[in-house]
């Protein structure tokens, strides 16, 4: 009557056995198709490299008029514009210039990969409840799984270096615009969409004049949701290899260095709130057509 | 005019539910609504619809809410696919065409207005009034120009750089109508087009229906749910309840001849003074005799409370009413007139009074 007192477990051996024969699987997966799977994400590097090299080269003053001048035209907020410059000037004193805009590109790119990606795997999303059936339960492990977990099998796969690191970050930084993107569809009015129907609209008008338009400012949320998340993974990513922010930070952990630790952090935040005040109102200025004249 | 029928529907029957084509069968047989909630978990919407709807016409569906009125539009351009039952128009039977003929047939034949406008709120007026000819792949100029147009018939030249939000709600709706019109279709589908607005902007707005109607002579079929409405727009009204017709008929056909205590119970509040026709109170007279000499000549048609202003304006209480050509074809009395503009029951006891 063993069962009532201890829970009826595999016997450890077999346990060690399906471990094993499950990892020799994948490594002998990886070894077979890792070179092939590193080859289809070669264009991705090189595009990374050369834009992460682009900020690095360019003197540092263009880079930072550029920077402003996106958030101004952006934002047209001089709080939100001064403060960006501000924030970029302190993080040149404080010497992490050349992290911040490695952290910069590869936050640039996997935003970008994150919206090519997810945006449309949201309007599938929103036309079908049995896709979306299928896809939010895929979502949710990709939200709830501890990072750390996946990037077991990437590393495995990959190796370690900034395409492994960059597919943990938009893993990770993915499942908020998929999921914006599609409840923002679904939230479209139904009688505005009845309107598009009786005119004659094609699928193609419908979805570029009437919902993509009105669904904006949820989608919206959603690219601002990726930036934060992506930013949250850039200590992760520099586990395997990613340079940037997150490895002063992982060196600081390691060797308890307080100082360094606390300023890099806080250029984290820097540009987390740069990214986040910047879209917001940008995203706020895409609906300005809101606002009644009458009330 | 009235004799060219522009959309036909032949037994139409709409069923909610995922098998609502088997369930046709059981209503033709005589299942009631509630005995297929019951037994199936099926909605009856429509049973059995059949108007012909005259060309050039304003043809009003009435009925409360759940009666099925909004679903029986939606037919007409196939928002909503029937159970049963056909739609033709032109010959073509709307519920038979391919997705690229509907898609078709929605942007040159058939055009809508919405009860809560379904504008696009984040276009301006002018991009949402060309919205239809933008659908239908007309130049940019094109849309421009043709928006203006209908921007300054319907009252609005000046507003149409503002949002959809920044203008009233009768605004808004002259947007929908010039967006409806502007697609230059030949049937105009109104869903409570006016039933949002205030009393007063309704009225507006059936005044300003009623003026580009005698101009353009299109196909309108109204929803409304209120009667005073449904007279004052149509000139034929079928009456829906629970998915039925229940009567059709004119304006007059209505009011005088209820078909059932349903529609008595309706009818016995409106102003009669509005809706009925001097020819049907009439006292006919003979042909070739002449009529009294004081007595005023009244345009056959004219309803009862025009003919009372006129007669009042002239002081006197006779009249005669004559036909196109102006020949005489009965008298009036302002008696009469009056006896007819009340209420069934107040004109029961006037006459009893009499006796």
């Amino acid at each position: 009557m063993d069962w009532l007192t201890e829970f009826p477990q595999l016997a450890g051996r077999d346990l060690r056995l399906m471990s094993r024969t499950i990892d020799q699987y994948y490594r002998s997966f990886s070894r077979a198709y890792g070179d092939t799977i590193e080859a289809i994400f070669r264009p991705l590097l090189e595009f990374l490299l050369w834009f992460e090299r682009l900020l690095i080269h360019t003197p540092w003053w263009i880079i930072l008029l550029v920077i402003v001048g996106i958030v101004w035209l952006a934002s047209r907020s001089k709080a939100i514009t001064v403060g960006t410059f501000v924030a970029l000037i302190l993080i040149g004193v404080f010497g992490m210039w050349e992290d911040t805009m490695r952290t910069l590109s590869i936050i640039v790119v996997c935003t970008l990969m994150s919206i090519i990606i997810g945006m449309p795997i949201g309007i599938i999303m929103s036309r079908s409840n049995k896709v979306q059936a299928v896809i939010n339960p895929i979502l949710d492990v990709m939200q709830t799984m501890p990072s750390f977990v996946y990037l077991i099998p990437i590393v495995m796969l990959l190796g370690i270096g900034l395409i492994p690191g960059l597919l943990v970050v938009v893993i990770y930084a993915m499942p908020p615009i998929i999921r914006l993107t599609n409840l923002g569809i679904r939230l479209v009015d139904k009688e505005v969409l009845e309107a598009a129907n009786a005119f004659g609209s094609s699928g193609w008008q419908k979805l570029t004049q009437v919902q993509l338009p009105l669904a904006l400012p949820t989608i919206m949320a959603g690219i601002n949701q990726t930036i934060m998340m992506a930013l949250a993974m850039v200590v992760v990513a520099s586990l395997i290899g990613v340079r940037g922010l997150g490895q002063p930070v992982l060196q600081a952990i390691t060797n308890q260095y307080f100082t360094q630790g606390v300023l890099n952090g806080l250029a984290i935040v820097a540009i987390a709130i740069i990214f986040d005040r910047s879209s917001q109102a940008y995203g706020k200025r895409l609906q300005r057509h809101r606002e009644a004249a009458h009330g | 005019m009235a004799d060219e029928i522009a959309i036909k529907i032949r037994n139409l029957y709409k069923i909610f539910g995922p098998e609502d084509k088997a369930m046709v069968d059981l209503v033709r047989q005589g299942m009631s609504k509630s005995e297929l909630l019951a037994e199936h978990s099926h909605v009856l919407g429509l049973k059995d619809i059949n108007i012909d709807i005259p060309a050039s016409g304003i043809q009003v569906v009435m009925g409360l809410s759940g009666s099925g009125k909004s679903t029986l539009i939606r037919h007409i351009n196939r928002l909503i696919e029937p159970s049963a039952g056909e739609i033709l128009i032109d010959d073509e039977d709307v519920l038979a065409m391919t997705d690229t003929r509907l898609r078709d047939f929605r942007r040159h034949k058939i055009s809508m207005v919405f009860q809560r406008f379904g504008l696009l709120p984040h276009k301006t007026v002018i991009d949402n009034v060309a919205y239809g000819l933008e659908v239908m792949g007309k130049s940019r100029k094109e849309q421009r120009d043709g928006a203006m147009r209908w921007i300054e018939r319907v009252g609005l030249k000046g507003y149409e750089d503002n949002y959809p939000a920044q203008l009233s709600g009768g605004m808004q709706q002259r947007v929908g109508l010039a967006r409806a019109l502007a697609t230059d279709a030949d049937i105009l589908l109104m869903d409570e087009a006016f039933s949002a607005l205030d009393p007063l902007i309704r009225t507006d707005m059936q005044s300003v229906l009623l003026d580009l109607q005698t101009e353009l002579h299109k196909t309108i079929v109204f929803i409304t749910h209120d009667l005073d409405e449904a007279l004052r727009l149509g000139e034929q009204i079928a009456i829906l309840r629970a998915g039925e017709i229940v009567q059709q008929g004119t304006a007059q056909d209505i009011v005088l001849r209820p078909a059932d205590d349903y529609i008595s119970s309706f009818v016995r509040e409106v102003n009669r003074g509005r809706v009925i026709q001097v020819e049907t109170v009439m006292e006919p007279i003979a042909p070739g005799e002449a009529p009294a000499p004081e007595s005023v000549p009244i345009q056959r048609g004219t309803i009862l409370e025009e003919a009372a202003r006129r007669m009042t304006g002239d002081g006197v209480t006779k009249a005669h009413v004559v036909n196109g050509t102006g020949m005489p074809m009965g008298t009036l009395t302002m008696r009469g007139l009056m006896a007819a503009m009340v209420t069934p029951i107040l004109k029961d006891a006037l006459d009893a009074s009499e006796l």
